[in-house]
């Protein structure tokens, strides 16, 4: 195989990791949202942690991405 | 410029060369946004606390506002404890929030998008951390590597494992800021190629998008300075109270 068309490949599929942050982003803001509506008076207090949730899961798949752009870029 | 999304990372030199020895030390686009970002929080806490009077006026309450913001923080994550290292992490907080706000502005230049820089400030907080729990627990600080309550079988898997997570600690800190930036910075430029190369009469749905875009990054140049100034207090929570 082409070294180039080998890069192509492998930063594609470096690049599904992205699918995991949003099945977490995805949880983490569903989960908020029942929990507030079964408690909203709860919810206010928990606010930072679904900010630190969110950029959590968020980065974790950004790890992926950057992966990805290091295959396509650095080598 | 519009081909390539990677082209606004770009580092060229303005102004003449300087050379230290073998280092390149010289002036460039990069360190003109730090220059600005910093004197911009300068002017900011300066005239903010200038005249103090009991109605704010808008300066006022964007420093003071700011001030309680990250103050409370540190008490909710770090205790009172923390309340020394209250000015390292505000610096901490404002340096990278401002660094990711100016980069919002067109063809400006994005500091935090390079992985030196956040790597500095990720490894500044890390050895920090190390000497401060050091002088205040002296060799019992490596107790923080064996959990409590942990089966004596398993313990050692467990103090391997947690000392390669708190190893990796100013890798992930640096990388998820800078993963952040990057990429939503690449996004946007991708999308306003789509914009350019369909032309006036395709050009709109990418253009919408691009505005969301915007929108989305601005949140995210928020939360990550955030994110960063919070670990950062999770981090000396661990130093200063052990086993709490």
């Amino acid at each position: 195989m082409e070294l180039e068309a080998a890069k192509m490949i492998g930063a594609g599929l470096a690049a599904i990791s992205l699918a995991g942050a949003g099945v977490g982003i995805g949880i983490i803001f569903g989960n908020y949202l029942s929990g507030a509506m079964r408690n909203p008076s709860a919810a206010q207090k928990q606010f930072p942690n679904l900010l630190l949730g969110f950029a959590l899961a968020e980065a974790t798949g950004l790890f992926g991405l950057v992966v990805a752009l290091i295959i396509l870029f650095a080598f | 410029m519009a081909t390539n999304p990677m082209h606004q990372f770009n580092v060229y030199r303005i102004g003449p060369e300087i050379k230290l020895g073998e280092v390149d030390i010289s002036f460039t686009n990069a360190s003109l946004f730090m220059v600005i970002s910093s004197i911009t929080i300068l002017l900011i806490f300066n005239f903010g606390s200038k005249k103090n009077s009991l109605i704010p006026n808008k300066i006022q309450l964007l420093a003071e506002l700011s001030y309680s913001f990250i103050s409370k923080m540190i008490n909710d994550t770090a205790g009172s404890e923390a309340k020394p290292y209250f000015s390292f992490i505000f610096s901490l907080f404002m340096f990278v929030l401002f660094c990711n706000m100016f980069g919002m502005i067109p063809y400006s230049f994005t500091v935090t998008s390079h992985i030196i820089v956040t790597f500095v400030l990720a490894a500044f907080v890390f050895i920090g951390v190390n000497i401060i729990g050091f002088i205040k627990h002296g060799f019992g600080y490596l107790k923080l590597f064996v959990p409590s309550g942990v089966p004596i079988i398993l313990l050692p898997l467990i103090v391997v494992i947690e000392i390669i997570s708190y190893l990796s600690r100013p890798i992930s800190l640096s990388v998820r800021l800078f993963a952040n930036m990057m990429a939503g910075h690449t996004m946007m430029k991708v999308f306003g190629g789509f914009v350019v190369g369909l032309g006036i009469v395709g050009g709109w749905l990418p253009l919408s998008f691009a505005v969301a875009l915007t929108g989305l990054e601005i949140l995210v140049a928020f939360l990550q300075a955030y994110v960063f100034a919070i670990l950062t207090c999770i981090y000396l929570n661990d130093a200063l109270n052990l086993h709490h």
